[in-house]
């Protein structure tokens, strides 16, 4: 592991101070400083945030749910309201990494978390993600647990999330403090798709900070989070899902659909939740709507599976969820 | 440029003052500073468990935590298990069932088993658990995942599994 600079901060305005536009923020570290040893990432000046009061998970005016960026994957997972009311999330987090992981990793950490391509962490390979500009061997390489959908010629590595998953099927936003102040963005739009950019991954920008996430109201909605892997646990997703479905008097009112393991963000499947609104909550719609979350899929010499996969999962999915409407 | 950064750490009850580069993970601290080897490193990238240690009661990858941030912590390591009287059940128990073969994995599945007993206590759900609103019974399956983030080449699950059964019976 490279030198760094080891600095603490005491609030959420030292800590932005601190890190600078290059700095690093240390949270759980489960990430970071496992791409640190790795020499990675080569930060030279990391803020350990690990302290600062940002671990509260609390109820907001209007009905949401705000989850401190330092509150920990387990204790969101095992907070009741959580549980309650965002089934959906605590499930996406309890099939997340093992209860280890869970202790130390973070609301914040889980979602800048970075990609787990073997390319990108074997320092003799290219990669742009690493370095930009100097190729991509997952391109033509063993590439099984890579993108189907959105990526690029310069990046075809995934998120590798099960918690952002659930995030984005909620309509989360993420609330974050910088230089120039607070601002809040939508979570669908806080990771971004490789381009000819790979190695800009998030929309954080100068040392921002995350400080929260918030849910939005509960609804009624059926919901679950379904991940498939290479075995029963402590693996990442070869593909994952979280659906909610709101089905009233044999009609879809409201559905949202999102993937995991499949692209650089989690991936709503917009086209797919179309098919399903205002019509019958049927197979024949269950049927268009797997269809249309993989349409678009472009798969790869190794993973051309995860497309069929996917498929079968979101319908499976519906056809569950609708039988317990 | 790394520098020194003060440190107190608090292991199997005992204080101690260090001063540490950033880059010691928790676990060579405890195995190359304070020479408590009994909590092990396989993989020293989170993957496999053998680290596991508790960290203000809870467990953790001691090889992917930074001893820096551990200050002040109250760290607990198999060292302590014999002075405690469910980390000695446990330990009785895996030697009755046949826990382990080889040992490698034993001290990480010892601190990891005390702690999983205790979020399980307290009501914490698991992946497995069907109804997130109520308490889950420590099923089998139940024990499988709790204890997923301990992994054992000399496959002894089912003796692990039966040490703890036991454990949770008496
Ligand atoms: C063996 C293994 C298996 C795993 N399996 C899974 C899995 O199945 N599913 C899954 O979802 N995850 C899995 N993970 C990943 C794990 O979820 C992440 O490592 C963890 O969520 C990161 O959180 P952290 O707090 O430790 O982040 P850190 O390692 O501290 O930080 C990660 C990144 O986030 C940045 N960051 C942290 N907090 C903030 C903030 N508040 N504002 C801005 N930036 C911030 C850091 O600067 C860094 O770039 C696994 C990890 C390991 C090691
Ligand atoms: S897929 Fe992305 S992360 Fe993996 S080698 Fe290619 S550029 Fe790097
Ligand atoms: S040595 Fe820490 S998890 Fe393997
Ligand atoms: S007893 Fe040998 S690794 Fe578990």
């Amino acid at each position: 592991m490279r030198e760094f600079a080891y600095l603490r901060a005491a609030d959420v305005a030292e800590a932005v101070e601190l890190a600078g536009p290059q700095g690093k923020y240390l949270a759980g570290g489960t990430n970071l400083f496992d791409l640190m040893r790795e020499e990675v990432e080569r930060p030279e000046r990391v803020v350990d945030i690990s302290r600062l009061p940002l671990s509260a998970i609390e109820p907001l005016p209007g009905g949401g749910l705000r989850l401190g960026a330092l509150a920990r994957n387990a204790h969101v997972a095992a907070d009741d309201r959580v549980r309650r009311r965002y089934p959906v999330l605590a499930r996406a987090l309890l099939k997340g990494a093992s209860p280890q992981l869970r202790n130390r990793a973070t609301v914040g950490g889980n979602l800048v978390q970075r990609t787990r391509c073997r390319y990108f962490y074997d320092l003799t390979a290219a990669c742009n993600k690493r370095e930009p500009g100097a190729g991509c061997d997952a391109l033509g390489g063993f590439n099984r647990t890579h993108a189907i959908l959105g990526a690029s010629p310069n990046c075809v590595a995934v998120h590798p999330s099960d918690m952002c998953v659930a995030l984005a099927a909620l309509d989360a936003t993420v609330n974050l403090t910088g230089p120039d102040g607070e601002r809040s963005v939508p979570v669908t739009g806080f990771h971004l798709l490789p381009g000819g950019t790979p190695h800009v991954e998030t929309v954080l920008r100068n040392g921002d900070l995350i400080t929260s996430v918030d849910l939005p109201p509960e609804r009624p909605w059926h919901g679950d989070y379904v991940k498939v892997r290479d075995r029963a646990s402590y693996a990442f997703a070869l593909v994952s899902l979280a659906v909610l479905l709101d089905v009233r008097h044999g009609r879809t009112v409201a559905a949202r659909i999102a993937l995991g393991g499949v692209a650089h963000k989690p991936w709503r499947a917009y086209s797919a939740e179309e098919q399903l609104v205002g019509a019958a909550a049927d197979e024949a719609a269950f049927d268009r709507a797997a269809a249309a979350a993989v349409a678009e899929a472009r798969p790869l010499d190794h993973n051309a599976f995860k497309a069929e996969l996917a498929r079968r999962l979101v319908r499976r999915t519906l056809v569950e969820l609708a039988g317990q409407s | 440029m790394s520098g020194h950064i003060p440190v107190r750490l608090h292991v199997n009850g005992q204080a101690h003052d260090l001063s540490l580069d950033p880059r010691v993970t928790l676990l060579d601290c405890l195995r190359e500073h304070l020479g408590l080897t009994g909590t092990k490193k396989g993989c020293d990238q989170g993957a496999c468990g053998a680290c596991t240690v508790l960290a203000d009661g809870e467990r953790i990858n001691s090889c992917l935590t930074p001893a820096v941030q551990c200050d002040g912590m109250e760290i607990v390591t198999i060292e302590a298990m014999a002075n405690d009287e469910l980390g000695t059940r446990v330990q009785d128990a895996f030697l009755a069932h046949d826990g382990l073969q080889c040992g490698y994995c034993t001290s990480g599945q010892i601190c990891s088993v005390v702690a999983m007993l205790a979020e399980h206590r307290a009501g914490r759900p698991s992946a497995v658990t069907e109804d997130l609103t109520g308490p889950a019974p420590l099923t089998d399956v139940e024990i499988r995942e709790r204890m997923a983030g301990n992994l054992c080449r000399c496959g002894a699950y089912n003796g692990i599994v039966a040490a703890i059964r036991e454990v949770t019976r008496t």
